[in-house]
């Protein structure tokens, strides 16, 4: 099946949820899209096909919808996978990245020796919204001494711009679709 | 830390790879817990593979049409079992992450309560269901998640863990429940 078959089924088997989770926000679920293997499967391979010949050794995935898709990605091109997690959820020694949200601000942790100086890691994450939580995930790998390839999410929120602030940081992204 | 399996006594070379990649914490979350840490298990491609393959071996014949993974370590483990099994994945998740109309099941920790939710119409009756989670301890968590699908009328054929911290005596809390380990701890 061609790239954008594929992509356009992908895009069909999102579910979106008005004013969740609050008014004014329409949610993009990815759930609905788990529930059909077929496309699913195809959501994976398009980032494999991407990335297995990049020479990737990390794939950090954003907990928790991260975790969906980057442990797949991981295992099919021979990566480590690395979880980026909420505050003290990660037990042993951890570096902690602060960011900024709508109101008030959170924190992404890592762990200490998960990923190493000449690391190339992918960071991936169901959406990309404003591009904050993305932002502090590449903060965390690049202090680690590591060089973050590319951002690979499955949904662009693209008048967030979320585009624009991984480019003024270097970072590429890709989406596998637009919502 | 013996690698044994729940039923059979069959030894792996691969178990043993994957038991000395999980490393221990001791006194996380609290003082007195000694934490199983599948992390570094994640950060070995061939042990965390092996992990996997040994779960897909195990399900491939059994016609499972439902992986359902328990957030949020279970999401780890469940979607490339199901991706490798043909089947739904179904992310069971604390109270008020899944958008949308949802069924609850309350559920007893060691003080207090918490609540797990399953969206409605993800698994329909009579569909069969591996739940998957990193560990099993006192068996609380897996308990709640078997009742939820219960619940919708899915025929849960197993329970599956990374970890079983065998001192515990989850299993006896899963009732008729068969639960499969690939590394059991005391």
């Amino acid at each position: 099946m061609s790239s954008a078959d594929r992509i356009s089924a992908i895009k069909s088997s999102l579910r979106v949820i008005p004013n969740f989770p609050k008014p004014g926000i329409m949610f993009q679920d990815i759930t609905t899209l788990l529930l059909d293997p077929k496309v699913f499967k195809d959501t994976v391979d398009l980032f494999i096909e991407r990335y297995k010949n990049e020479n990737i050794s990390v794939v950090a995935g954003i907990e928790a919808r991260g975790f969906l898709f980057g442990p797949s990605i991981a295992l099919a091109i021979g990566a480590k996978f690395v979880p980026l997690r909420k505050p003290k959820k990660l037990p042993g020694e951890v570096i902690s990245e602060k960011y900024i949200l709508e109101y008030g601000s959170d924190c992404l942790e890592m762990h200490v020796g998960a990923v190493k100086s000449g690391d190339r890691a992918l960071i991936v994450d169901d959406l990309i919204a404003t591009g904050g939580t993305v932002c502090a995930a590449m903060n965390l790998v690049e202090r680690a001494g590591a060089e973050v390839v590319e951002c690979a999410c499955v949904i662009e929120v693209p008048k967030l711009k979320g585009r624009e602030r991984l480019k003024s940081c270097g970072i590429p992204l890709y989406a596998l679709v637009e919502s | 830390m013996s690698a044994t399996n729940s039923d059979q006594s069959v030894t792996d070379d691969r178990v043993a790879r994957i038991a000395s990649s999980i490393r221990v914490i001791p006194d996380f979350p609290k003082p007195g817990i000694m934490f199983q840490d599948i992390t570094t298990m994640l950060l070995d491609p061939v042990a965390f593979k092996d992990t996997i393959d040994l779960f897909v071996e195990r399900y491939r014949e059994k016609d499972i049409s439902v992986v359902a993974g328990v957030e949020a370590r279970g999401f780890i483990f469940g979607p490339p079992i199901a991706l490798a099994l043909g089947a739904k994945f179904v992310p069971i998740r604390k109270p008020n992450k899944l958008p949308g109309a949802v069924i609850s099941e309350e559920y007893s920790l060691e003080y207090g309560t918490d609540k797990m939710e399953m969206h409605v119409g993800a698994v329909q009756t009579g569909e069969r269901v591996l739940i998957i989670d990193d560990l099993i301890a006192t068996g609380g968590t897996l308990a709640a998640a078997i009742k939820l699908l219960e619940r919708v009328g899915a025929n849960v054929v197993e329970c599956a863990c990374v970890i079983e911290l065998a001192d515990l005596k989850g299993r006896d809390h899963l009732g008729d429940k068969p639960v499969f380990v690939l590394v059991s701890s005391t």
